[in-house]
């Protein structure tokens, strides 16, 4: 490599670094706060503001819409850090790298110059407002109706499950424009937006998530997201995707949270003057829960490496990613709740808080149902892709 | 990277026969190549970033926001047509 060329890596490593450290640093001095902010059902506001300037939002953008260009490795592995101790806040940086990714990759040049900076400062908290009564899985069947009228366009509909939907300063909106897939930004003081926070839903329970009436919402038309048509299979699926991507690695951390918390308890505690731990099948469930782990992990890092390649393949990993690591997380906090017995149950459990977490995660962003389908698509073409290229002798 | 063309020559028959091939994949047979293949409901709602990532990876091009119409993505011609427009306009060809 040239010098220069060894400057740009040096400075892409440093981010990365820089990345991921602010989010270890920042998961530690929140860790005790967590189970507090379950409870109470909100992540305050404050530490929403704290994490923008800790750096841990969208900072994958470039450096001139207020990112640091960190990799998808390092994004995912700070996901991971956050994860960890509160997925509430790991939604917030999903959802923050959700939108803005959709902005970044498909918004015209005064969107991305409007909003991705204030995305990634978290002067603006961002929301993905596709889920409506009739459109969960296939969002092709959204009803919400995107209008041109005299100088603007007006939005009717309404969406559920709006991940900070109740705290949002600005909601990419999926609808139909002349009966065609469109995205919309809506700014969150429009007349005619009304928000319903959802409370005691079974996890992310801090996530301000909130249902969204939008009554004949007007905005300028340079608000739309990329042309009109493509606001499902581009916008909503850049959205989806980078979300798919920053949740699997969350749910690694949540993950590695629970296998470590589970070990540590089953190392420790003694009852009938026997270690849980010296019991064989607390031994078997630790060894089974470490496999599980290691795997998402590895398939977590594999999606990074191709989305760090742009290969077409990427989306696919992602998905693989999320469904492996989505399983283990439940998997894992299942069993830390079950060996951390009446404790894992008591309404302070932290394993029990990530246990209603993880089950969230297995539907979110593409349930482990639809992922099997996705991925045993992604199969079949992998073996069309053989067949042409390696011609294979079948014996009759 | 080995699996991009070069930069300066990309001849058409070969961006057809490459366009081609990935087309195949994501359905069961190959498609004509003035097929719609969105219209005819054959690939999943994953493909379309898929040929967005397929086109600017393969053929070194950036994909922008005004370049999405369905009349540059839904057959493999419409497909070859805006790479060769891409690469001329970048110079390329």
């Amino acid at each position: 490599m040239d010098a220069d060329a060894t400057a740009v890596a040096d400075a892409a490593a440093i981010a990365d670094a820089a990345a991921i450290a602010g989010a270890a640093g920042f998961a530690d001095s929140v860790r005790d706060e967590a189970d507090g902010w379950d409870r109470a059902g909100a992540l305050p506001p404050a530490v929403v503001q704290a994490a923008g300037r800790a750096g841990l939002l969208a900072c994958d953008l470039p450096a001139r819409y207020g990112g640091t260009g960190a990799s998808p490795h390092a994004v995912g592995e700070a996901a991971a850090r956050i994860g960890a101790v509160c997925s509430s806040l790991r939604a917030l940086l999903t959802v923050q790298g959700m939108v803005a990714a959709a902005v970044h990759r498909w918004g015209s040049g005064d969107l991305r110059a409007a909003w991705l900076p204030l995305l990634a400062s978290g002067e603006a908290v961002a929301g993905f407002a596709a889920t409506e009564a009739g459109a969960g899985t296939e969002l092709s069947a959204v009803q919400t109706t995107v209008e041109r009228v005299a100088g603007s366009i007006r939005i009717t509909g309404r969406k559920l499950w709006v991940t900070f939907g109740a705290i949002a300063d600005v909601l990419l909106v999926i609808g139909r424009l002349d009966g065609v897939p469109a995205a919309v930004l809506v700014e969150g003081d429009r007349p005619g937006l009304r928000r319903e926070p959802v409370r005691g839903q079974l996890g992310l329970r801090a996530a301000h998530v909130a249902h969204l009436e939008l009554d004949g919402v007007r905005v300028p038309r340079t608000n739309l997201v990329a042309p009109v048509g493509f606001g499902l299979s581009h916008v909503a699926g850049t959205a989806l995707d980078h979300g798919r991507y920053t949740v699997a690695w969350g749910c690694v951390g949540m993950a590695q949270a629970c296998h470590r918390a589970a070990t540590a308890h089953a190392a420790s505690r003694v009852q009938g003057g026997v270690r849980l731990v010296d019991h064989q099948l607390v031994r078997s469930m630790i060894g089974r829960g470490l496999v599980a782990v290691t795997a998402a992990e590895q398939l977590c890092r594999r999606a990074a490496r191709l989305r760090a390649a742009r290969d077409p393949d990427a989306v696919t990993a992602t998905v693989m990613a999320k469904y492996a690591a989505a399983r283990a997380a439940a998997e894992v906090s299942r069993d830390a709740v079950q060996v951390h017995g009446a404790a894992g149950c008591a309404p302070d459990s932290t394993v029990g808080r990530f246990l209603r977490d993880a089950t969230v995660m297995r539907i979110i962003e593409g349930s482990d149902e639809v992922s099997e389908m996705h991925i045993a698509d992604h199969a079949i073409r992998s073996r069309r892709r053989e067949a042409r290229a390696v011609p294979v002798a079948v014996a009759s | 990277m080995s699996d991009r063309f070069p930069a300066t020559a990309a001849p058409p028959a070969e961006v057809l026969a490459t366009i081609r091939a990935f087309f195949a994949e994501a359905a069961d047979r190959v498609p004509d190549p003035d097929q719609d293949i969105f219209a005819s409901g054959v690939v999943t709602s994953l493909f379309a970033l898929q040929l967005v990532a397929f086109v600017e990876r393969t053929f070194d091009i950036a994909v922008e926001p005004e370049d999405l119409d369905l009349a540059n993505f839904r057959t493999i011609n419409a497909v070859a047509a805006f790479v060769c427009a891409k690469r001329a306009a970048a110079g390329r060809d």
